[in-house]
């Protein structure tokens, strides 16, 4: 087992006075040469198709539209299992398996589904906030991301900037808010030093905060007010596209009415596109323009916010969107009741994925993955059931 | 020049003045608490409708911090019917939990205490307990068998290094065990996981809680606490950490369930949409306090607060769309020094001169549907009038 086809042959140059083989020199050499030669192939070919460890990385490359501030293609991001005495890798986690929209300049997008997902990786993949990509295209302004070399991508990093989920992790407790919002600031040398504070003044009164806020610390604060310094520090940097992760599911109703109308004045303002992750159905179709289900990895469905919610066409939007608790007691419920829970993203189902929870599960899901169509225009949906 | 101290500064020796002082307090009550062999007749009472399974009586949960006294629970009273579903609803630290705590006396001690108020417990056949007065000994045999809680967080209310069987098997044999074998404990543990859905109950029974999802978590949780068949169950945010899918398997279950076993639940969640669904009564709290109070239909249809109303309007629903969503102004109030005027007036927006008055009374707007708020006043004022 041990000298398959796993780094060179363990005798490989070695010297072997009297070969217990009786062999010369010669033979040995060419037997080492033979060796080197079937290692190289295994290594070229890797792992097999419909090995564990086969990563399959076709896809059609997409040209870019200017229209669109983000291209993101048949994106993938998959972490490694390790696992054995090597610490080999053993399998992969598919927490981004293949997601492809587009994003307009100045509108939002929100991305919606069960936790575990990937709804997050997505969002750190395109802002390339978590190592290299397993495969697949992510166009900002028409450059891929992951081609920029560490250097570039520092100046890139102004342009593109994210709202974490948790405010109360995501700021230093150690640095007044006044240097977390500055920081990065001049760091990039936006501003000349004399206008630095002045800046950093503008930055807070346009989130909502007092000058004199800049000497406190984060534990000052309240959650609200904790998001706004979030929002700040991101918006400092004056960014085209923001992606904001959960910005409102730690906060209370009426705290997150504030950041969500926040976060639109922004948008106006400054032209902002936002890529609006959150689990809370109701928050994303007020703020988002076009909307993504989010199903193990897959993006099942895609489109604009109204036509989404009016017409939901895979049967995984429509269960969530059945399960939407409704603030009337005279509200009609037919509730989809989806059984079990997500299956793991390290082994997920054959064909589609969601055929384990299906309730229009047919033969043919079982063994075929099914691919993107787009049913109305600009209304995608990957599933069986639109197949004709 | 003095020095500008920053809102909310205490100087040590304040500081320490408080907390001698917090100590005399919460001595005496402790003192009172720890006697033994309480008579039954300091704590025994009278419900006022025997319909009811649970009377809160202007109850005042206190906590005696270093930086003052935080007035957690200021005065509420409101009542549980047997069999149905109360939802209490409020932004987070409006005391929610503390009152659903207080009825379990599961508050921090010596900090937190019950300094006034009745919590009438209805034991059935005409007897009821004040829960603020009865000794520990008698709380033990009424968790359980009288009143169980659901908690928010299902990993953080199990013990991830016992199985879920052994867990489980405890609550049974502590609260209800007299007279029963091992196998009989299993038996109705086994029982219990097929009551709240849970398919391979015989494997669930000897795994850990971290091998299960959070929905088959909060599935364990709400297992134990209908272990015992208790009366009453409160259930603090039991779907908060879950997804929308989940939650709606987990409140489908709760809701099949209460009418399985006729009890009544009292539902703590911030989420209107939630109470919506489950609520047969609803609670409105703010600042310690009810602002208002009745029926789901009266709090949904024609929610008369202000606080109710902002409340409302501050959440955006599926299907409505607005330009701009309603946000309260302001903020809460600082606990340890509340106004002596209605506590949500500075964030009002429909305040009329009264407002500047004591805290308002509670008005009846009809037989079910009670608020306090000026508004209400001058409208009944008329009407008497008229």
């Amino acid at each position: 087992m041990g000298l398959t086809n796993k780094g060179l042959g363990q005798g490989a140059g070695r010297y072997h006075p009297g070969d217990p083989t009786g062999k010369s020199p010669e033979e040995l050499k060419q037997e080492q040469e033979k060796r080197a030669e079937r290692v190289r192939k295994g290594m070229e070919s890797g792992p097999k198709s419909g090995s564990k460890l086969y990563i399959d990385n076709t896809f059609d490359p997409v040209t870019y539209d200017p229209q669109y501030i983000l291209m993101v293609n048949a994106l993938k991001k998959y972490f490694a299992i390790k696992g054995g005495m090597m610490s080999q890798t053993v399998g992969y986690v598919k927490a981004v398996d293949g997601v492809t929209f587009n994003l307009k300049r100045g509108t939002t997008m929100g991305l919606v589904g069960e936790s575990g997902c990937g709804k997050t990786t997505t969002g750190r993949a395109i802002l390339r906030l978590s190592g290299e990509k397993t495969g697949g295209q992510v166009l900002f302004n028409g450059q891929e991301v992951y081609d920029i070399s560490n250097k570039d991508m520092r100046a890139l990093r102004t342009k593109m900037q994210i709202i974490f989920q948790d405010p109360f992790s995501s700021l230093s407790p150690r640095l007044p808010v006044g240097e977390i919002i500055g920081e990065a600031v001049r760091e990039h040398n936006l501003v000349p030093k004399a206008e630095f504070n002045d800046y950093i003044d503008q930055v807070m009164d346009n989130c909502g905060l007092q000058p004199f806020h800049k000497d406190r610390y984060p534990h000052e604060f309240s959650g609200g007010q904790r998001q706004r310094i979030c929002i700040a520090r991101a918006l400092a940097l004056n960014p085209e596209f923001v992606v904001c992760d959960e910005p409102v599911s730690a906060l209370d109703v009426s705290i997150q009415a504030q950041i969500i109308n926040l976060l639109r004045d922004l948008q106006e303002k400054f032209k902002l596109t936002y890529l609006f992750i959150s689990h809370d159905l109701s928050v994303v179709e007020h703020i988002s323009d076009a909307v993504g289900v989010m199903y193990l990895g897959n993006m099942v469905e895609y489109g604009d916010t109204a036509d989404i919610f009016k017409n939901p066409l895979h049967p995984y939007t429509k269960a969530l969107f059945s399960a939407i608790p409704i603030p009337d007691p005279n509200a009609k419920m037919n509730r989809i009741v989806l059984e079990g829970s997500i299956p793991s993203p390290a082994n997920p189902p054959s064909g589609c994925k969601f055929h384990t929870r299906c309730a229009n599960c047919m033969a043919k899901c079982k063994t075929e993955a099914p691919v993107q169509k787009e049913i109305e225009p600009g209304h995608y949906v990957v599933c069986h059931l639109y197949d004709n | 020049m003095a020095k500008k101290h920053p809102e909310g500064y205490l100087s040590a020796r304040e500081s320490r003045r408080i907390s001698k002082e917090n100590r005399r307090i919460t001595a005496q009550f402790e003192k009172k608490r720890k006697r033994k062999k309480v008579p039954e007749s300091e704590y025994l009472t009278q419900m006022h409708d025997s319909a009811n399974a649970v009377e809160f009586d202007n109850l005042h949960t206190y906590f005696f911090t270093d930086a003052g006294t935080v007035k957690s629970v200021d005065g509420v009273t409101f009542d549980v019917p047997l069999g149905k579903t109360v939802g209490v609803v409020g932004e987070s630290g409006c005391g929610k939990s503390v009152t659903s705590l207080s009825l379990m006396q599961l508050l921090q001690r010596p900090q937190g205490q019950v300094v006034e108020g009745e919590i009438r417990l209805n034991l059935g056949d005409g007897k009821a307990y004040d829960i603020a007065k009865t000794p520990n000994e008698t709380m033990q045999s009424l968790r359980g068998n009288f009143i169980s809680m659901i908690f928010q967080e299902p990993m953080t209310s199990l013990n991830p290094v016992f199985r879920i069987g052994d867990q489980l098997d405890e609550v049974i044999e502590l609260h209800d065990g007299e007279g029963k074998s091992k196998e009989d404990i299993k038996r109705r543990t086994i029982e219990l996981l097929e009551m709240v859905g849970i398919a391979n109950s015989e494997g669930v029974y000897s795994m850990y809680p971290h091998e299960l999802s959070g929905g088959m978590r909060q599935r364990v949780v709400i297992a134990m606490a209908l272990a015992c068949n208790p009366k009453i169950i409160i259930a603090d945010e039991p779907t908060t950490a879950l997804d929308v899918t989940i939650q709606a398997q987990v409140l489908d279950l709760l809701r099949g369930l209460k009418d399985k076993i006729n009890s009544s639940i009292m539902f703590i969640t911030h989420d209107l949409g939630v109470i919506a669904e489950m609520a047969d009564y609803v609670v409105v709290m703010y600042a310690g306090r009810v602002v208002e109070k009745g029926t789901a239909q009266d709090i949904f249809t024609n929610p008369a607060h202000p606080y109710t109303i902002g409340l409302m309007a501050s959440k955006p629903v599926v299907g409505k769309q607005v330009d701009k969503l309603y946000s309260i102004p302001g903020k809460v109030p600082n606990p340890v020094n509340m106004p002596n005027y209605c506590y949500f007036k500075d964030r009002c927006e429909m305040q009329c001169a009264d407002c500047a008055g004591q805290y308002p009374k509670e008005v009846s707007i009809s037989d079910t549907h009670k608020v306090s708020c000026y508004r209400y006043y001058e409208k009944n004022r008329k009407g008497g009038e008229a």
